[in-house]
């Protein structure tokens, strides 16, 4: 890991998302207030979720053409990153919800399908703690990865979006969701993501650095 | 001719969303009537927020650089 000027972009981005977000003119706009803000701490969470689950399919897939568990310590390490952000995605999202919809859950599609993504992620865990053998887990846990990333994407991005839904950019509910969003907003949103998705990164190859460590370790134990 | 309406027709349709959004103007932004934590920006104490929220978040960072100092650190170790 010789390549470290991504770890201080991310420290930057992030430390500019936190006195930005709090700081910068939003609109002011009702029922929302101030919780505007949220969208720089709650929305990145699920667009950070989003692209280290792509990096955990790329790294699935590759895991799949050539069979060597380093990729998978990469596929898993990456998803175990995204379930934490959408976690806390789901979770901060109850917490705006609450104050904004009335209630912490309102059985919106958008919530519903994001729930089951998260239930299908941590099926994923399951059916990976599940088999003994390493490269066999590599493989299967592999091949669900795709499957559930396939079935992820529609969960969340189409299907709500085929009915109605208090979340923003989805159905047709006028007077809530139909901001468009704002270009000051933007200055800081898309800073954010990128901020929150490099720290999902470093905290994912860490992980995998001391996986891989691990199995050197052992390697060497066995063929003393 | 033919041709040349359809091209008219969609370069018309790329103006049309699937839904109309509503465009935040600069009305918004001084919009008073809505109520906004005003008085804790005008006392400065919104700095106090930053603050806290700055040190969570650089005391999360500082582990995690330590943490990844402690794998190099390892990684040196193994290769030796």
């Amino acid at each position: 890991m010789k390549a470290y000027w991504w770890k201080i972009l991310a420290i930057a981005l992030l430390a500019y998302t936190v006195i930005a977000g709090l700081l910068i003119d939003v609109p002011r706009l009702p029922i929302l207030n101030e919780t505007i803000r949220a969208l720089f701490f709650h929305v990145t969470m699920w667009f950070g979720m989003i692209l280290m689950l792509v990096v955990a399919v790329y790294y699935g897939i590759r895991h799949l053409r050539t069979g060597e568990l380093q990729h998978d310590d990469m596929a898993v390490e990456f998803t175990n990153s995204a379930i934490l952000f959408g976690v806390i995605g789901i979770s901060t999202g109850m917490v705006w919800a609450k104050f904004t919809w009335g209630d912490y859950w309102t059985n919106d599609p958008k919530l519903n399908a994001s729930a089951i993504g998260l239930l299908m992620y941590f099926a994923y865990l399951v059916l990976r703690n599940s088999l003994t053998d390493v490269y066999q887990r590599a493989k299967i846990s592999a091949v669900y990865s795709i499957f559930a990333f396939a079935a992820f994407i529609p969960l969340i991005f189409i299907l709500p979006r085929l009915t109605d839904s208090l979340h923003p950019g989805n159905g047709g509910n006028p007077g809530f969701n139909a901001y468009d969003m704002d270009s000051n907003l933007r200055k800081v949103f898309y800073p954010a993501i990128l901020g929150w998705t490099l720290l999902g990164a470093w905290i994912s190859t860490v992980r995998v650095r001391t996986r891989r460590l691990e199995r050197k370790m052992e390697d060497k134990l066995i063929n003393l | 001719m033919k041709k040349y309406i359809v091209i008219l027709l969609l370069l018309i349709s790329f103006s049309l969303k699937a839904q109309d959004k509503i465009g935040i103007t600069d009305a918004d932004y001084q919009n008073s009537d809505v109520q906004m934590a005003d008085g804790m920006r005008s006392e400065g104490k919104i700095y106090v927020l930053v603050a806290i929220i700055g040190i969570v978040l650089g005391g999360i960072l500082v582990y995690v650089i330590q943490t990844d100092k402690k794998i190099s650190g390892l990684e040196e170790k193994f290769k030796n």
